[in-house]
């Protein structure tokens, strides 16, 4: 831990800062894409009713939630151009497909919700948006996986000497970055079925979702395995950074322990509790990969130092993220309240 | 194909495809709350169920829009890492600027959109005001960057290297606010010509026209005054690239040759290879009177400039000739509307208005893809004029034709949807006539 620390300037904060949206992003984000997984599984007799309430919970906010990974892209490549650069060229077919998964998620539900005259049109751009919805978080998983191997970094050194597989491909199609891709679609689709099960007011729906969180839960425990076992064989940067450092132990069973009690809570049915400690949960391994990976942006040659944007950059948007978040904060608590209205009546 | 030119197709259809969501994002927001505003001023239900109707369209085109920006936003780093790299620390302010704006926009257009039934009606309208103003500062936002790309200031180079940069001198570069200023016009007339357009259509087939001629007045009262203003801006605009741009004004005008009292050419072809602009109807000295106002002042020709400089040039000067004649019918249109409006006559009464109302719909649109078109492709061969060239920003990654076709496709067959989608919304507004009782 004090080696972070006595190590912090301001593109460390940077690299706190984009975190800490890329974790947002994910307990917000990530769980309406968890909600198009379950509109995927969606079965048994109260198979419609379980599509309505994804599609009631997500409705409002998957927007401005979406906006957090926005912010992520944005940031980045104001703070750190050269990883960004990297980042963009090795990853282009992953991060070209995620795409792909991003615009038909968005835009096949609004169709279904607004757009569709027939029960027919209804359920297949719900199939879209379903599909749409599972893909993109494998994807984005991959891609993460894929940068904390230090693969990304090192074929971005073999440009123009190496092949187009080398370089462009083998970098995230990969056994462990696709591991890291299967663990992040079973994190999102957990967060999404803890989130219903907490925010529907119908018993019935609210034990389907139970029993799916529960589900998710194992689904995570075993991809969380897979991708710990694969990380010894392939992800050596972060092995080490789990293995070697002072806080990887507190972290560790910090993060078993939230896993034990969101599935705890789930058994014992206490919604607001398994919520709390499942978001624990996810925050916990993502804050774990970044400080695993520190003080790297990607490995193993770009650093947050040697990426960093010049001082003056990093000092206005500091100022414009303060003013940003003076604004947003509010303006996000409004949006919650407006919206949650109905479950606390 | 190579695989600068697929970058470039790319990217070109990436933004020709969010630039119109993008206009409909900034100016529909200001004509729903209008809608609103006069319907809780007047009582009128109309007015509430048309910001009602329009809030539905909205919610969908914002959608697209949303998701289509973020494409953007990563395939600067896919299609042009060097460029980012090289610009990231001057540009990253104002689109983290513009992200805040965007999020801002999105939060209170979920409110909005969702809201009515939650919120004081008084709240309701002001996240409507909101959603507007926070729209506008995208546009604002993401035009320094452009315009920085066309007139870059603030940065220190040395050996192709930037040494030292000010992002606020980037920000405000000298095309900032004459580009901010001919897009926010563009996107207010284009989008209300536009609806302006779709509810004339459905005056002339007779639909429930106290609804339609409220929506009509709402929409003319966004669309004509932008329309109108449009030409005074785009002789701001014309007036800087002569100044600072002047391969591109000479290839947009089609001047090969330098001269005094140069010509204004209407239409033509230009001939790169024969260096002169064929079946132009040309006014004596219009061209030196546009860029600079004066009789006699002397315009630089393309063949001043290295010809590895030179834009391509028919296309631009075809793209900007289209621009403009499509930008002369919207305000024409747009001042018989306001003629009839000051003589205080119905608008829905005027038949052949209508008819034209119907015809200038598309051409807001359309000049605003050309007019995109004129800046881009007239900045060529630079991505940063002077500093950087597109050559040199694309990514190494080979086979780029393949993420220009799986793009094209996407967006192909969401253009498609889109469409029907909004078509079957406007049906709807027959099949249940709102203000038949008006």
């Amino acid at each position: 831990m004090t080696g972070v620390f006595a190590r912090i300037g301001l593109p460390e904060l940077f690299a706190a800062i984009i975190v800490v949206a890329l974790n947002v992003y994910v307990l917000t984000g990530g769980a309406d894409f968890g909600g198009g997984v379950w509109d995927l599984l969606a079965s048994g007799p109260r198979r419609d009713r379980q599509r309505d309430l994804v599609a009631h919970a997500i409705g409002p906010i998957w927007e401005a939630n979406h906006v957090w990974l926005v912010l992520v892209v944005v940031l980045t490549f104001t703070a750190f151009p050269a990883a960004f650069a990297a980042l963009g060229t090795v990853l282009h077919i992953p991060l070209a497909l995620m795409l792909v998964g991003i615009v038909m998620r968005g835009s096949a539900f609004v169709f279904r919700s607004y757009g569709s005259r027939t029960w027919e049109q209804r359920r297949n751009w719900g199939r879209v948006f379903a599909v749409a919805s599972t893909l993109t978080p494998l994807l984005l998983g991959v891609v993460i996986g894929a940068v904390s191997t230090g693969a990304v970094g090192s074929a971005q050194t073999r440009i123009g000497a190496a092949g187009f597989r080398s370089v462009y491909v083998a970098p995230w199609w990969a056994p462990f970055p696709i591991a890291v891709g299967v663990l992040a679609l079973a994190l999102f689709a957990m967060l999404a079925a803890v989130y219903l099960a907490y925010e529907t007011r119908d018993d019935a729906l609210r034990e389907d979702f139970r029993r799916r969180a529960l589900a998710a839960a194992a689904a995570v425990f075993a991809a969380a395995f897979g991708a710990l076992a694969m990380a010894h064989l392939e992800a050596p940067i972060v092995r080490a950074g789990l293995e070697n450092s002072a806080w990887a132990l507190p972290f560790q069973v910090a993060t078993g322990a939230a896993a034990l009690a969101a599935i705890g809570a789930l058994w014992r049915r206490r919604y607001a509790w398994a919520r709390l400690a499942a978001a624990a949960q996810v925050s916990l391994i993502l804050w774990g990969w970044a400080f695993a990976q520190f003080p790297y942006v990607v490995p193993p040659n770009l650093t947050i130092e040697n990426t960093a944007a010049p001082r003056i950059t990093l000092e206005l948007v500091a100022w414009a993220l303060a003013a940003g978040a003076a604004l947003l904060i509010p303006s996000l608590v409004y949006l919650r309240r407006t919206f949650a209205a109905r479950r606390t009546r | 194909m190579t695989d600068l030119l697929a970058a470039r197709s790319q990217m070109a259809i990436s933004l020709g495809f969010h630039i119109v969501f993008a206009e409909i994002g900034i100016a529909m927001p200001l004509m729903m709350v209008l809608a609103e505003w006069r319907g809780r001023r007047t009582g009128e239900r109309e007015y509430l169920e048309l910001a009602r109707r329009w809030a539905k369209g909205v919610a969908i085109l914002f959608a697209v829009g949303a998701v289509s920006g973020t494409v953007l936003s990563f395939e600067l780093g896919l299609l042009w890492p060097s460029f980012m790299k090289f610009a990231g620390p001057i540009v990253g302010v104002p689109f983290s600027l513009e992200g805040f704006a965007f999020f801002t926009e999105a939060i209170f257009l979920g409110v909005y959109l969702y809201g009515w039934e939650r919120i004081s009606p008084r709240a309701h309208l002001l996240a409507g005001v909101v959603v507007l103003s926070s729209g506008a500062a995208s546009a604002v936002f993401v035009l320094m960057v452009n315009a920085w790309m066309n007139t870059p200031t603030g940065v220190t180079m040395s050996g192709g290297r930037i040494v030292a940069v000010d992002p606020v001198a980037g920000m405000l570069s000298p095309a900032a606010f004459p580009q901010a200023l001919h897009m926010l016009l563009a996107a207010y007339a284009s989008t209300g010509l536009a609806v302006a357009g779709v509810h004339a259509w459905m005056l002339r087939r007779g639909a429930a026209r106290g609804f339609h001629r409220r929506a009509l007045i709402v929409a003319l009262w966004v669309g004509a005054p932008a329309a109108l203003l449009q030409p005074l801006s785009g002789d701001i605009s014309a007036r800087l690239v002569a100044q600072t741009q002047p391969v591109k004004l000479a290839a947009l005008e089609g001047q090969f040759h330098t001269e005094r009292g140069a010509p204004l050419r209407l239409g033509g072809w230009p001939d790169e290879q024969a260096a002169t602009t064929r079946y132009a109807l040309q006014i004596p000295h219009g061209l030196s009177i546009l860029a600079y106002h004066r009789w006699n002042a002397e315009v630089q020709g393309l063949t001043a400039f290295p010809r590895a400089d030179w834009p391509p040039v028919a296309p631009v000067h075809a793209s900007f000739q289209l621009m403009v004649a499509l930008g002369t019918a919207m305000a024409l249109v747009a001042l018989w509307a306001a003629w009839v409006g000051w003589r205080r006559r119905e608008i829905a009464d005027q038949p052949w208005l209508l008819r034209a109302l119907i015809v200038v719909a598309p051409f807001g649109f359309i000049a605003t893809e050309v007019g995109w078109a004129v800046t881009e492709v007239g900045r060529q061969p630079w991505v940063v004029q002077g500093l950087m060239r597109t050559a040199d920003a694309v990514t190494p990654m080979p086979g780029l034709i393949v993420p220009l076709t799986v793009f094209t496709l996407l967006y192909v067959v969401l253009g498609a949807v889109v469409v029907a989608v909004i078509a079957g919304l406007v049906r709807d507004t027959d099949a249940a006539p709102y203000g038949a009782d008006a």
